[in-house]
């Protein structure tokens, strides 16, 4: 598909490759395209980006926090994430103009401004996260039940997670400090000085469960926070793109030739786009995509290590994967050499049972 | 069309099943908005219903993958009359930025007949409540007409 496509016209296809991070994937493509063309993008649409970014990472998180949430039967709770998550998805629509696939990301900068009106939405914004958020945090990390079912469930040691390259927050959550917004700083991080968020500055101690993980992705909600109330300090005065004319940057990214590379910090861990470009073509020559959840998916057999089919969804759930159609399990019995095969309705039902279990006890 | 009338011809609360037929994720995030306190759909009683048996409409986001294609249509056959078909998203109803992609047999209207179009990349909320609304109409006409060909109730 790409292929057929010039790079402008591949950032819309790459924005769709996830609905969730679109905005990462477009990031981490339009900086694989300027490192093949050798582009430089002024500091105001690296502030800009980083902005959008971090407002992805905090509705991705709450999101995310709330199906975790439901998986284990707190309808509640994920009710309430997906109304404090509306707020995010009201500046970002004051911000680029829509909800979820924004469209603001463009070779050499970005196609929006940030006006001192979305500047002030915002910041109004980072304060009603400040007030409201606490609640969310209250409900679900000082419960009991919800406590019950995440600690010591899919337990990913530290060193398990470097042998099979776990990223992002499924790495930090098993107490790695790493981040790429710290390890190799993009765009504005450089500036913001970025550190990893990992559970043992919280709890004292390191499981590397699905709680550790749920806290640190929590936690990184309200690091995003600081972020952004720092990038709309901070940012400066300055052009938004590279070159505001179209076929100028067509011209140019022609005329480019060479592989660039673009990896980010995604809301799941690290995304990596390469480009080539060949001098005199118009198109793409390949483009290749990694998304987090491909590494991610390898440690979940080491998570369901010993663990109950009731707390399987949660486990997978857990990494945050961005998958739809795997959701069934087959459960075989070597002992009496049978097998059958576990839908997710009924895995969902059995995981919803246990917490129902444990309310009881 | 007046919002009002819907809920005066409504007979009973419309039950959609949700079938993803390899979409990006957008549209179904919109689904999930859809449906969760600030739009809260289901105030008119619509919900999403677990299996294309109990419900009245089926509701496609996704430009529909070759893998998806048979699926689609057994989805499609298991759904009980009177039906309708709500595509949500660009990429269901033309292919959008999927367009000409080698692992298509899409769109939806290529595979299955579809009623109601919610456009968008992806929609707003409220586009698909409107969407849902459309499609209670469609249902109620399409009730009647088995009846009186002859229908049982
Ligand atoms: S219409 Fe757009 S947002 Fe919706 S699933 Fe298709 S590509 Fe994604």
């Amino acid at each position: 598909m790409a292929r057929e496509r010039n790079p402008i016209q591949v950032i819309y296809l790459a924005e769709r490759i996830c609905g969730i991070c679109s905005f990462s994937h477009i990031v981490a493509f339009v900086r694989a395209v300027e490192d093949a063309a050798k582009i430089e993008v002024p500091i105001r649409a690296q502030y800009i980006r980083s902005l959008v970014l971090e407002l992805e990472r905090i509705h991705s998180h709450i999101l995310w926090a709330g199906v975790a949430c439901y998986t284990f039967g707190y309808d509640s709770a994920f009710n309430l994430g997906m109304l404090l998550r509306e707020k995010v998805m009201d500046v970002l629509e004051a911000l680029t103009g829509n909800r979820v696939n924004y469209g603001v990301g463009t070779v050499g900068g970005v196609r929006r401004d940030l006006t001192p009106k979305a500047a002030a939405v915002v910041r109004e914004m980072i304060a009603f996260y400040r007030r409201e958020f606490e609640t969310f945090l209250d409900v679900v990390t000082e419960d009991p039940i919800a406590k019950a079912r995440m600690r010591n469930v899919g337990v990913l040691s530290p060193e398990d997670a470097v042998t099979y390259c776990a990223l992002g927050p499924t790495a930090r959550g098993s107490g790695l400090r790493v981040d790429l917004r710290h390890t190799s700083p993009y765009e504005a991080y450089g500036d913001l000085g970025v550190k990893p968020v990992v559970p043992q500055d919280y709890t004292g101690e390191v499981y590397g469960d699905v709680y550790d993980r749920f806290l640190v992705r929590v936690m990184e909600v309200i690091q995003s926070l600081d972020l952004l109330e720092k990038i709309v300090d901070g940012i400066p005065e300055g052009p938004i793109t590279w070159e505001p004319k179209l076929p100028k940057v067509l011209a140019s990214l022609k005329a480019a030739d060479g592989t660039g590379w673009g990896i980010i910090e995604a809301p799941r861990g690290d995304d990596t786009h390469i480009v080539k470009l060949t001098k005199g073509e118009d198109n793409l020559t390949w483009w290749k995509v990694r998304a987090p959840t491909y590494s991610n998916a390898v440690s979940w057999p080491l998570m369901f290590m010993n663990q109950e089919i009731a707390d399987a969804p949660l486990i997978i759930n857990s990494i945050d994967p961005c998958i739809s159609c795997m959701e069934r399990i087959l459960v075989s019995d070597e002992k009496i050499g049978r097998s059958e095969i576990v839908t997710k309705a009924q895995m969902m039902e059995k995981c919803r049972e246990k917490t129902r279990r444990l309310m009881g006890a | 069309m007046k919002m009002t009338r819907v809920l005066e011809i409504l007979p009973k609360s419309l039950w959609v099943f949700h079938c993803n037929s390899g979409s990006c994720n957008g549209c179904d995030i919109e689904i999930v908005a859809t449906i969760t306190p600030r739009y809260d759909i289901e105030r008119f009683g619509m919900k999403l219903v677990g299996s294309p048996r109990h419900a009245d409409a089926l509701l496609v986001t996704g430009p529909v993958t070759k893998y998806m294609t048979d699926r689609l249509r057994r989805i499609y056959a298991q759904v009980p009359d009177p039906k309708v078909v709500i595509v949500v998203g660009n990429c269901g109803a033309s292919g959008d930025v999927f367009f000409k992609s080698y692992s298509l047999d899409g769109p939806v209207d290529n595979i299955i007949p579809v009623d109601v179009y919610v456009h968008g990349c992806p929609p707003r909320p409220e586009a698909i409540i409107e969407g849902a609304a459309k499609a209670v109409l469609l249902l109620e006409k399409k009730r009647e007409e088995l009846l009186k060909a002859g229908a049982s109730r």
